[in-house]
């Protein structure tokens, strides 16, 4: 009981010091939104984020629309949802970043991957899912969110002990 | 000592295709060990490959990425011989690196 309730305490400091972080940035001549494909540093702040709204602003800034560009291939049914197989591609032009979310996880993104120009937008990985849950994938091309959702059935969670 | 990446990058004339698998334990944080002791956070957090010193796919990870994780990406050029570099770091402050060819 004591464990958790420091845990609690240690990610709210962490978070308010990434706020901070990104409030002291914001008063740079830096636009929000740039932050997210531009440069190479770690999303930590997004990471944290419970859900995958929250995730996806803190990450692009923005939000994404639903298209029938972005192809999610995930099971329908996870037998191990310690070890998910999900891939995602894309017949968009411009593509600069794919990202993962799966919504029931306790932190809802899972991987983000930075496309430089002349990387195909197409990427297979494996993914850890607690329980049932929505699968988002984000595809940002031109400046704008794509996404493609998918309900995955877990048989078998991925997180518990 | 053995590095801890495993690389595949195979070159089809216009595009390389890379799948790399890391042995790590990617420990979520949220998993209790056998004395019900929580194991704590533990993954990888950016795996980078660069080729001809340009990095030409930059993976960001959380502690959801499976245990010993695995990705599938493909870049334009690349051609056979090339040497195709790839490091990660994780949360910990631990890294490696390893250079594979293109074959």
């Amino acid at each position: 009981m004591t464990l958790s309730l420091d845990r609690s305490i240690v990610t709210r400091r962490l978070i308010l010091r990434g706020a901070a972080a990104v409030a002291l940035i914001g008063l740079g001549d830096l636009p929000l939104p740039a932050l997210a494909a531009a440069n190479d540093r770690y999303p930590e702040d997004a990471f944290k984020q419970k859900s995958d709204a929250d995730a996806i602003k803190s990450l692009y800034g923005k939000s994404a629309e639903a298209s029938d560009k972005v192809k999610l291939d995930a099971p329908e049914i996870a037998e191990n949802g310690a070890v998910v197989p999900i891939a995602v591609t894309t017949t968009l032009e411009g593509v600069t970043s794919i990202s993962f979310l799966v919504s029931e996880n306790p932190n809802a993104l899972a991987a983000s991957y930075v496309i430089p120009e002349g990387t195909l937008p197409s990427v297979a990985n494996r993914l850890k899912m607690q329980k049932t849950s929505n699968v988002i994938a984000i595809v940002e091309a031109g400046g704008k969110l794509y996404s493609a959702t998918k309900e995955v059935k877990v048989t078998v969670g991925g997180c518990g002990g | 000592m053995a590095s801890t990446i495993r690389v595949r990058a195979t070159s089809s004339g216009d595009n390389t295709e890379v799948q790399a698998l890391v042995q790590h334990p990617m420990d979520s944080g949220y998993v209790k060990d056998a004395q019900g002791a929580i194991i704590p956070a533990h993954f990888i957090q950016q795996l980078t490959f660069e080729h001809a010193g340009k990095k030409v796919f930059v993976a960001d990870w959380g502690p959801a990425v499976a245990k010993d994780p695995y990705v599938k990406f493909s870049f334009k050029g690349g051609q056979k011989g090339d040497d195709l570099k790839i490091s990660w770091v994780d949360n910990k402050g631990a890294s490696d690196s390893t250079i594979a060819k293109i074959g």
